[in-house]
């Protein structure tokens, strides 16, 4: 059925709702037919979160819903109503880079720098997961997956995995420490 | 930049107060789950609406149940989901292997079954910018009137590309519709119609709620396979499911779904091959077979004839598996 929309135009009054966004209580009006991706940027300041392809593809726009990695330009604002949003300006803690941000920078896994903040979301849910029960190994393959729907036009990828990497094996070398310091407990 | 055009977005709490919004505003309204294909397609001006019915807090649309006899999956079941749970990772692991081969990590945890089933059709001519396709001339699916793919058509045939529906169709699903008349139930097979600009026969008024699968008898198995350039991403360029019914290596029975072809997958019913042993020759056989009987057109990427035969290798491996041959046996003897 070929779509025959009446050109009458709809009410969309701004709605009002909160969220949590970095981990502050968020309190904002915004209209119906705005993507979270949209609030962020044009409602917030927070461009940290890029806009790139606005339809699904690049990976981009990259955020943290729940602590899994959506996609903002393809998430209206209004679904995220009380939920947790996580954005690359939430990152740092206390004005400190995180981990991530500190290995991309080593190790020159960003070069025009525009994916990155969607690399960086996508890479924090795959090392926040890591744990030494459900895996003690850290493969590329499994960054790659992870990271697989962030696209990257300029590094050709080796240098973000390269990084990420190194921050997931330190984050099971410190679970191994902490194992084995309470395993010598008396 | 692409930016929405103004809508009413209702979230409803509870199946009930969702069939009024549709019954209100239908046909001007669509469901919204995932988005991960409806909002692109309202970017593009594909889609027009002005209402959208959310079912992101419907409680019982979600997770999958088990029955004596079904597994029961709600349609906003997230893809990721399904292709996680261990009930369908056991008993219909073509159905989640096709779910975990469908876009993009972000978009599996945001799209769902029903949104998959939904999956509008696509086409090279019509997933593009509106000016794009106005420069064109329009198409039959956009504001015009020739087919760019079938010189001289008269119906629309975008690709159906929902990596889910091969599987799905394969196991015998049932799909569940309630609207404001009811409740209606129908072969997910069914939904399916010949016509790319409407080819999934669900109503304005109706929402899915679930889908339920038999649960396969142990001598039925399926295999899926999906041929698509990029690991990630992609849509399907070539998408077969493969059901061979049968113990002992001998077949008694089974079917060919071939999807990525027009809006309506090919159903090949194999029973006519009963009494086949389940080996290299069949392999052989069947890809002859949906050779002869399923044609991929040039409505999306890459060469259709490349695809006619990329299709064929797609169901010999389906069945070496399924047979316990090496899925490539020309690269194991190299």
């Amino acid at each position: 059925m070929p779509d025959t929309a009446s050109p009458s135009p709809v009410a969309v009054a701004p709605v009002l709702i909160t969220l949590q966004l970095n981990g502050e209580p968020t309190s904002v009006a915004v209209p119906p037919h705005w993507t979270l991706l949209e609030l962020l940027r044009y409602g917030l300041g927070l461009t940290g979160t890029k806009q790139g392809c606005d339809k699904g593809d690049c990976g981009t726009c990259t955020v943290r819903i729940d602590g899994e990695p959506q996609l903002a330009c393809l998430t209206l604002a209004l679904e995220v109503r009380d939920r947790h949003v996580e954005t690359v300006e939430g990152l740092g803690v206390g004005g400190e880079p995180h981990p991530l941000q500190e290995a991309f920078a080593r190790v020159g896994a960003a070069q025009c720098g525009f994916c990155t903040p969607g690399m960086l979301m996508s890479a924090s849910a795959y090392v926040d997961n890591l744990t030494l029960q459900d895996d003690p190994v850290v493969r590329r393959e499994d960054i790659a997956a992870a990271l697989a729907g962030n696209l990257c036009r300029c590094t050709g990828y080796t240098k973000i995995l390269q990084a990420v990497e190194e921050v997931a094996q330190v984050v099971l070398d410190r679970q191994r420490e902490i194992e084995e310091s309470t395993a010598e407990e008396p | 930049m692409l930016r929405l055009p103004p809508f009413a977005l209702h979230q409803p709490t509870t199946v009930a107060e969702a069939i009024a919004h549709l019954a209100a505003h239908a046909p001007d309204v669509r469901v919204i789950s995932g988005g991960t294909d409806l909002l692109p397609n309202i970017k593009l001006a594909q889609t027009r609406i002005q209402h959208l019915v959310s079912v992101k807090f419907l409680e019982e649309l979600h997770g999958v149940t088990r029955t004596a006899t079904h597994l029961r999956i709600g349609a906003a079941t997230a893809l990721q989901d399904l292709a996680d749970d261990e009930d369908v990772r056991e008993t219909l692991p073509a159905l989640a292997f096709a779910a975990s081969r469908i876009g993009s990590p972000q978009i599996r945890k945001m799209g769902t079954l029903g949104g998959n089933i939904s999956l509008d059709t696509r086409c090279r001519y019509i997933n593009q910018t509106e000016l794009w396709r106005e420069a064109l001339g329009g198409c039959l699916k956009s504001h015009g009137t020739e087919c760019h793919v079938v010189p001289g058509g008269q119906g629309c045939v975008a690709s159906l590309s929902a990596d889910t529906v091969p599987p799905l169709i394969a196991y015998g699903a049932i799909a569940e519709m309630v609207s404001d008349k009811g409740i209606r139930r129908a072969p997910v097979q069914d939904l399916f119609q010949q016509d790319g600009t409407w080819h999934v026969r669900i109503a304005r008024e109706e929402l899915l709620l679930a889908v339920e699968i038999p649960l396969p008898e142990p001598t039925t198995r399926v295999v899926y396979r999906k041929w698509a350039v990029r690991q990630s991403i992609d849509f399907p360029l070539v998408s077969v499911a493969v059901r061979l019914d049968g113990a002992d290596g001998v077949l008694t029975g089974g079917s060919i779904v071939v999807s990525a072809l027009g809006p309506r997958p090919r159903v090949l019913p194999l029973n006519a091959m009963a009494g086949r042993k389940i080996d290299e020759e069949l392999a052989q056989a069947l890809g002859q077979l949906v050779y002869d009987r399923a044609r991929p057109l040039p409505n999306i990427p890459y060469d259709a004839e490349y695809r006619r035969e990329r299709m064929v290798i797609e169901v010999r491996r389906a069945v070496r598996v399924l047979a316990g041959l090496p899925e490539r046996p020309l690269a194991q003897q190299a």
